[in-house]
C-alpha cells in the first residue's frame, strides 16, 4: 500500500468512527430523560458533526457548526433549561406499531435511493458539476477573492444572505418581544410567578 | 464581590480578549480563510455570554448594556442593506459590489462588499445572539451550583 492509499484508508477510517460515535450519541439523547445531559449531548453532537466537515473538507461549515451548534446553541439551550424542569417526564411507551412500521418504510426507502447516488467526491457528482463548477472558473476572474465559499456567500448570493441576516434579527425580536416584554421600553424583566414542577 | 468560581473567573479574565481578536480575525479574514460574519459574530458573541456564565449578567448589562445591543442589531442589519442601497445609488444593481470601485481592474469594489456587508452581519449576529441570551438568561437570577 503507498501512500495515497494509506490515506485514504484511513480518512475512510476517520470517517467511518466519527458517524458512529454520531449514531451513538444520537441514541443516548434518544434514552436519556435528563435535561442537562441531552443538552450536553447536543453539544459533543454538534462538535462530532463538526470534525465530520472537517474530514469532508467543508472547512466552512465546520467553522460555523463548532462555533454556533457546539457553542452558542448549547448555552441557549442551558439558558432555556433553567427555565423549566430539569427532567423530561416519562412517558408511557405506545403499544401502536404504526410508529415502527412508517419509520421502517421510509428508513428503507431512503437507504434504497442512496444506491443510486453518484459516489462520493465523483467529479460527474450534481454537487461537483454544473453550478458548483462555475463558481470555481468564475470566482478568480469575477471576485479575485480567493475563499470561494465567501465569494458565493457575500457577492453572487448576496441577496440570500441579507434575507438570512433578517431571518436572524427578527429571531432576535420575536426572543425580545416574547421573554423580554417591559423591559424593552426600560422597565424591569419580567419573573413569572414560580409555577415549576 | 465574592471569590467563588476563582479559577473560572481567572480563566475568562485571560481568555476574553484573546477570544475578541480570533473573532476580529475571522471577520476580517473571511475573503481568505475559512470564516466570516456570521462565525465572527457568534464568537464575538461568545467572549460575552462566557464574561456573564462567570461573572453574573448584570456585571456583563454594565459592560454591554440592552439598550446598546437593540441599537446594534438594527445597524447591523441596515449596514448589510444600506451596502446594497450605496450600489444601487452609485448606478449598480443591488449588492452589485463592483460598482464602489468601476475603475479597478482586479475587483477592488467586490473586496470592499465583502468586507462591509460582512462587518454588517457579524455586527446583527453578534449581538442579536447576546439578546437572545441576556433575554433567557435574564429570567432566573444566576445557575445555581446544584442545577449543574
Amino acid at each position: 500500500m503507498d501512500g495515497a492509499e494509506m490515506a485514504i484508508a484511513s480518512n475512510r477510517l476517520l470517517d467511518l468512527s466519527l458517524l458512529t460515535m454520531l449514531v451513538l450519541v444520537a441514541f443516548v439523547m434518544l434514552r436519556s430523560r435528563h435535561l442537562f445531559a441531552i443538552v450536553m449531548l447536543s453539544g459533543i453532537y454538534s462538535l462530532l458533526s463538526a470534525a465530520f466537515f472537517v474530514s469532508l473538507d467543508a472547512v466552512d461549515v465546520a467553522f460555523t457548526e463548532a462555533a454556533v451548534g457546539a457553542g452558542v446553541s448549547t448555552v441557549l439551550m442551558l439558558g432555556a433549561m433553567l427555565l423549566t424542569v430539569r427532567r423530561e417526564k416519562s412517558i408511557r411507551s405506545s403499544r401502536s406499531r404504526i410508529g415502527i412500521i412508517v419509520v421502517a418504510l421510509v428508513g428503507s426507502a431512503l437507504i434504497y435511493a442512496t444506491i443510486d447516488m453518484p459516489p462520493f467526491g465523483s467529479a460527474d457528482a450534481p454537487a461537483n458539476a454544473y453550478i458548483g463548477e462555475v463558481y470555481v472558473d468564475r470566482t478568480a476572474k469575477e471576485i479575485a477573492v480567493p475563499n470561494i465559499v465567501t465569494a458565493v456567500l457575500a457577492s453572487y448570493r448576496g441577496f440570500d444572505t441579507l434575507g438570512e441576516t433578517m431571518v436572524i434579527f427578527t429571531a432576535g425580536l420575536g426572543v425580545m418581544l416574547l421573554l423580554g416584554a417591559g423591559s424593552a421600553r426600560g422597565g424591569k424583566a419580567v419573573k413569572d410567578k414560580d409555577d415549576r414542577a | 464581590m465574592s471569590i467563588e468560581h476563582l479559577i473560572l473567573r481567572v480563566v475568562i479574565k485571560i481568555m476574553f480578549a484573546p477570544i475578541l481578536l480570533f473573532a476580529l480575525y475571522v471577520q476580517f479574514h473571511g475573503d481568505y480563510g475559512p470564516g466570516g460574519g456570521f462565525q465572527a459574530g457568534v464568537i464575538f458573541a461568545v467572549a460575552f455570554i462566557l464574561h456573564a456564565l462567570i461573572m453574573g449578567l448584570d456585571e456583563t448589562k454594565r459592560v454591554l448594556p440592552v439598550g446598546a445591543l437593540k441599537i446594534l442589531m438594527v445597524v447591523g442589519f441596515l449596514f448589510y442593506a444600506g451596502t446594497g442601497a450605496a450600489t444601487m445609488l452609485l448606478g449598480g444593481n443591488l449588492l452589485g459590489y463592483d460598482a464602489l470601485d468601476p475603475a479597478s481592474t482586479h475587483h477592488a469594489g467586490q473586496h470592499y462588499g465583502i468586507l462591509l456587508v460582512e462587518f454588517g452581519v457579524g455586527m446583527a449576529v453578534s449581538s442579536t445572539m447576546l439578546m437572545i441570551f441576556y433575554q433567557f438568561a435574564g429570567r432566573e437570577p444566576e445557575i445555581r451550583d446544584e442545577d449543574w
